[in-house]
């Protein structure tokens, strides 16, 4: 049976591995080659990557810092952060990505998901996309790390994103990320009924009833949390006896 | 033998698909040395065979046709020697595929590759269980449904069961997880993805492939 995936998130600022609440106070949480490994050990579905360093001098060293995390696991590698083309996409998988996460270039130009997943296949394109509560049942997406309103839909956005070739869409609420309360499991539950590609759910785990929420009401196939394994709340083992207690299929740790 | 035979030297065929990094890792952890060539003509001088491979069917057969690796790999598998597809792979073995309405494809296996039913979340993305057919020495070590890392949108239709070595379930149907006949098979997971299980099947490939012993019996 297929298992639902729990994937523990780093976003990396200048080779750091940091964790904002509501996308900006920032706090230290260790090398991210070191917490791969970690977390691939500790049972770890899956891992995703997002490299949110705003300087582009930078750049050139994520992708050795991409292929030294990849290097050291045998799960799963998402990647993300100032993906802008099929060409960055290029180099990401082949610094040993299995994915890649696009986010404000696709909204800026939606053709870098057709061209990225024509090219390298629909699995490995991931749209992630930040959400804003404006009104009841209705999200906004901003880009930019949470700075910019776009004035889009966020469920009319789910859906082009995936008619354009997307192979899973990693969901965001703004309103709850770093919060530890909660995902937005209506925003979820909206996106899964429009939507038959793979969704993950992100920003807001602080309990794992939380992550049962969402990936029960919610119809995520997948959890993203940051801030509950950091700081060594919970550990991969303790969520998924929870959820297999609770009736949803697990991968084992090993 | 040959110097490739001697050092341990795996060949696996670089056409432009995506992250072989893993793949060359997982060979490395077998205790084996992995050669990524573009080169079709290091194909006749390998003991054993690695076609990795993402993206879709009419991409890959393309580029294996631009890469001029079709005759040769077709040679190869007729030789008897050992070949290990992998996600497309494997699904390249067969003779053709849905994806974009018709792909020929190699055809070293009857069947062909369909997409799993409308109304089912596509791709099939994340860790599911696989049954075992026969507990065979290609299964060494690794416990019968066991978890492997899935992700495709399409899967293999073997003409002949005793093609199918081991199955998983998604969609509420049985779809093949590997297939193989005589000394060639084919995962639709990504073992090189699959934590310990996937390594030790690596392992098990190779070494049986390094002993000269029958892969799929």
């Amino acid at each position: 049976m297929l298992t639902k995936r729990i994937i523990p998130c780093f976003d990396v600022d200048h080779g750091r591995v940091v964790k904002g609440i509501s996308f900006v106070e920032l706090r230290d949480a260790g090398d991210p080659v070191e917490l791969a490994t970690q977390y691939d050990a500790n049972g770890a579905d899956e891992l995703v990557f997002l490299d949110i360093t705003a300087s582009s001098d930078y750049r050139d060293s994520v992708y050795d810092l991409i292929a030294e995390t990849a290097d050291q696991i045998f799960i799963p590698l998402t990647v993300g952060g100032g993906v802008r083309s099929p060409e960055d996409v290029r180099k990401m998988l082949e610094h040993g990505a299995d994915k890649v996460s696009i986010n404000t270039a696709a909204i800026e130009s939606p053709q870098v998901i057709s061209d990225s997943a024509r090219r390298f296949g629909p699995q490995c394109i991931v749209v992630a996309m930040d959400a804003k509560k404006i009104a009841d049942s209705k999200w906004e997406i901003y880009t930019h790390g949470g700075r910019n309103a776009t004035g889009l839909d966020a469920i009319e956005w789910a859906q082009q994103a995936t008619d354009r070739g997307a192979g899973e869409l990693l969901i965001t609420s703004m309103d709850t990320d770093g919060h530890q309360d909660g995902y937005d499991i209506d925003l979820l539950r909206t996106v899964r009924n429009t939507v038959d590609v793979p969704i993950i759910a992100s920003g807001g785990a602080g309990t794992p009833e939380h992550l049962y929420d969402a990936l029960t009401v919610g119809g995520a196939d997948a959890v993203l949390a940051a801030s509950i394994f950091h700081f060594g709340k919970y550990t991969i083992q303790d969520l998924k006896n929870y959820l297999q207690r609770r009736g949803l299929p697990m991968r084992p740790v090993e | 033998m040959t110097a490739i035979y001697d050092n341990k030297i795996v060949t696996i065929i670089d056409y432009g698909a995506g992250n072989l990094r893993s793949v060359a890792r997982a060979v490395s952890h077998a205790g084996y040395k992995p050669l990524i060539t573009s080169d079709p003509t290091d194909i006749p001088e390998a003991w054993s065979l690695i076609v990795p491979g993402v993206g879709a069917a009419a991409d890959t057969m393309h580029n294996l046709q631009t890469g001029s690796f079709i005759e040769p790999i077709l040679d190869y598998t007729k030789s008897g020697r050992p070949f290990l597809g992998v996600c497309m792979g494997m699904q390249a073995l067969f003779d053709s595929s849905d994806e974009d309405g018709f792909q020929k494809c190699l055809g070293v296996l009857a069947g062909k590759i369909i997409r799993f039913p409308e109304g089912s979340i596509i791709p099939h993305m994340g860790w599911n269980t696989v049954r075992f057919g026969n507990e065979i020495p290609l299964f060494s070590n690794i416990k019968n449904e066991s978890y492997f890392y899935f992700v495709h949108s399409y899967h293999a239709v073997p003409d002949n069961n005793d093609n199918v070595l081991a199955e998983t379930q998604y969609a509420s149907k049985y779809v093949p997880a590997i297939v193989g006949k005589e000394n060639l098979i084919g995962t639709q997971f990504h073992p090189e993805k699959s934590g310990q299980a996937g390594l030790q099947l690596y392992k098990n490939f190779l070494d049986l492939a390094y002993e000269q012993k029958s892969i799929c019996a």
